[in-house]
């Protein structure tokens, strides 16, 4: 299969992403994709590491700043600048009240689609400044409000120039979904322009962009000119979306700016690691869209690159170490796994102590349920769980128990710290002793060795417990101890 | 002759006259005189909006006066904000921000570092030392949010010493803290006044305030009473300050948000 690539002539390669032809296979496609053979792919992965770069990093100061809306609405409101700067390549200027329209001149200049954008974002962010100064409407109406006027005025626009008649629309109707193959010289130059913007901005004034960030109100008390470090942020923003748009479309860049930081957000407790993070993000879910739009042409990319961004956050919302929602719980889980042997343990040092039996001793199943009122099968299947954890042993056929001495000591402790916390609530705290039971049922398997050698010191007399039982001591939990191979001993046996 | 330092006011940490200040051009503070020597600890009291917190905002600039000028040790506040250090309210910053505790800190070196520039070395020692005189410096790499009401006070209260100023403004340091913090924060603010720099302090408990501040400053809209704390903490004055809302004021204050809108 491989051998059919060298038998397509080197002219052969597509001009376009998605010229390629349909009979080979993933792999090869791959090969050829990452091979940056072809100029158009080389365009769309370029264009889009860079979008990814600087959506990554301005989308995590977004982020911590709760902006995640303005970013929305000033990504939809840039529609209608780029649509007038498509419109305005064909205006020639020949004197100052001299000018002309001509249709077909009409070119997708990126410069000019630039300006349009960035005007067009700056005055949606002024209209939503204005409206929440001077009227009631409090910031998310005013929003939702500039955002869609805006969009509105941009597809009109839109439309009207799909139905100019000029040839010369191209790339103009990817730009509501994005189409990364329709990056040209011109608008890499263009990115590769404001991304180094980007990177700069964000290295030399990270102090200042963290403080204002962090406590708006301390910074302007330093006299760092918060605002302005906002108006700043904001127009950056307008720029990152513009140079985006291209690829991803009006109607989710928003998603590149925020997805990638929010994942970044939920892994890392460090500014600076959540913007290499979420750097890496934006440029691996540009790049896997770019990818899978070279293999299905027909699906615009800003989709493509969207949904990578949000498998990124996914596995960051499921599998991350320390928030990620599997994580916990699979930490719940094995708490309440432990929780529960603990619990077992406790019985099974409870049956020897209510017959006065030693820690040799045996216990069957059946006294253990009835201390446990449980069923024999769900007993058993504690006890099963308590061998492996090689706590206990089990004998004639599991119906006996032995502690090892592991089990034993962690028996001991348990029921120690059950008592003192019982012992510390009662004398301490002045809470009944009826009331200190369930209390204590919870904490016996939380307590550290720090807080139990707190309550040691606090509490004078720490042999009986609230209801008058024993409380282990260090002698009982490291009592010589000598399980007896062969099996139960003779006391204990069930009758 | 008028420009000895006696007479313009540099020995004199701050002073304000005729202050009238409030939100959106509606006055919540009305003609605010005030002088306050050096190494005096001064506690600002007054009932719910009486304009403490925005008292220290509007000394800070953070909100716009409408009249009235403040200095600080004789200059307008921009051109001696280094010799002035903040502590805002704990609940007007996001602790789940991604940074810990000695990032926080460091901010405080940043009105000293200038832009551009990274903190250096000396930096990082001074929010080290003050870190360890908050008795937080165990804590240095923990992120902010986990960490108790107390020990946020204390970080805040650590990144105002990192600004190694001459008058510290504090917003409400012992609310919501306990009792362990609120001893530990009162004991580094005297040993702040004893090396001769100002406090005032919004404070909103009326029977540790009379322990904890040489001054008082009472306030409810315009200052009530100013002075030792033996002198104003009275029956009289008390009553004047926390007795019922002042209807005019209050009145006039609306009706001049009303016509400004």
């Amino acid at each position: 299969m491989v051998a059919l690539l060298a038998f397509v002539p080197e002219s052969a390669w597509a001009a376009k992403i998605g010229d390629v032809a349909e009979e080979t296979s993933l792999g090869q496609q791959a090969a050829r994709f990452f091979s940056f053979r072809d100029p158009s792919v080389r365009y769309a992965v370029i264009g889009s590491v860079l979008l990814g770069i600087s959506c990554g990093l301005l989308g995590c100061f977004i982020v911590v700043r709760k902006m995640a809306l303005v970013g929305d609405t000033l990504s939809h409101a840039v529609l209608p600048g780029v649509a007038l700067g498509f419109l305005f390549s064909g205006v020639s200027v020949s004197g100052l009240f001299d000018w002309s329209f001509d249709v077909d001149n009409i070119t997708k200049n990126p410069a000019l689609i630039f300006a349009g954008a960035v005007i067009a974002g700056v005055a949606g962010t002024l209209l939503v400044t204005t409206l929440k100064q001077t009227t009631k409407i409090k910031e998310d109406s005013a929003l939702g409000l500039t955002l869609a006027s805006f969009f509105a005025v941009g597809i009109c626009l839109l439309t009207m120039i799909q139905d100019l008649p000029t040839g010369n629309k191209s790339g103009i109707d990817k730009f509501m979904f994005g189409q990364a193959a329709a990056i040209g010289k011109g608008d890499i130059q263009l990115m590769l322009g404001v991304t180094m913007l980007i990177v700069a901005v964000v290295f030399v004034f990270y102090k200042e962009l963290l403080v204002t960030s962090f406590d708006a109100g301390f910074a302007r008390s330093i006299a760092l000119p918060s605002e302005w470090v906002h108006h700043g942020l904001m127009l950056l923003v307008a720029f990152a979306v513009v140079i985006a748009l291209q690829a991803v479309g009006v109607v989710l860049v928003s998603a590149m700016l925020i997805t990638p930081a929010a994942a970044a957000y939920l892994l890392t407790d460090r500014m600076h690691r959540m913007l290499f993070l979420a750097v890496g993000f934006g440029v691996a879910s540009g790049v896997i869209g770019a990818f899978i739009s070279f293999l299905k042409p027909n699906i615009p990319t800003g989709p493509c690159m969207v949904l990578g961004a949000s498998a990124v956050f996914a596995v960051a919302f499921f599998g991350g170490p320390r928030h990620g929602v599997l994580t916990r719980w699979w930490r719940h889980v094995s708490r309440s796994k432990r929780v529960q042997r603990e619990n077992t343990l406790k019985a099974v040092y409870q049956v020897l102590e209510n017959r006065a039996a030693q820690p040799e001793d045996s216990v069957s199943l059946k006294e253990l349920a009835e201390r446990r009122r449980e069923t024999l099968d769900e007993v058993s299947g504690q006890a099963q769980a308590l061998k492996q954890h090689r706590l206990v042993t089990l004998h004639e056929e599991g119906n006996k128990i032995l502690f090892t001495p592991g089990g034993w000591q962690l028996a001991c402790t348990i029921v120690r710290n059950h008592r003192l916390w019982e012992l510390y609530l009662t004398n301490a705290a002045n809470i009944a002793a009826d009331h200190v039971h369930d209390d204590a049922e919870k904490i016996e398997h939380i307590l550290g060795d720090d807080v139990v050698r707190e309550l040691e010191r606090m509490l004078d007399d720490t042999t009986r417990d609230p209801h008058g039982r024993a409380i282990p001591g260090f002698a009982d939990i490291h009592k010589p101890f000598a399980p007896s191979a062969s099996g139960p001993s003779g006391y204990g046996r069930s009758s | 002759m008028t420009d000895s330092p006696a007479t313009n006011g540099e020995d004199i940490p701050l002073e304000i006259h005729d202050l009238t200040a409030g939100y959106y051009k509606k006055p919540v503070l009305w003609g605010i005189d005030l002088q306050v020597p050096k190494g005096k600890l001064v506690g600002i009291v007054g009932p719910n909006g009486a304009g403490k917190s925005t008292l220290i905002k509007a000394i800070m600039g953070l909100v716009p006066p409408s009249s009235g000028w403040v200095k600080i040790f004789g200059k307008p506040y921009q051109e001696n904000r280094r010799r002035v250090g903040y502590v805002p309210q704990r609940e007007s910053v996001d602790w789940d921000f991604p940074v810990t505790v000695m990032d926080v800190v460091m901010m405080g070196r940043y009105g000293h570092i200038g832009w551009f520039k990274r903190p250096k070395k000396a930096d990082r020692e001074i929010a080290r030392d003050c870190l360890d005189k908050v008795k937080m410096l165990p804590f240095a790499k923990r992120q902010i949010s986990n960490l108790s009401g107390g020990q946020q006070q204390r970080v805040f209260l650590a990144r105002a010493l990192a600004q190694e100023s001459d008058i510290y403004f504090m917003d409400e340091p012992f609310a919501g803290v306990d009792a362990a913090t609120e001893t530990a924060i009162i004991a580094l603010l005297h040993e702040l006044r004893e090396k001769g720099k100002t406090l005032l302090v919004v404070h909103h408990d009326l029977p540790t305030a009379r322990n904890y501040f040489d001054q008082l400053l009472l306030l409810n809209m315009r200052v009530v009473a100013y002075g030792e704390t033996e002198e104003v903490f009275t029956y009289e004055l008390l009553q004047k300050t926390y007795g019922g809302r002042l209807t005019i004021l209050s009145e006039v204050a609306d009706a001049v948000g009303q016509r400004a809108k």
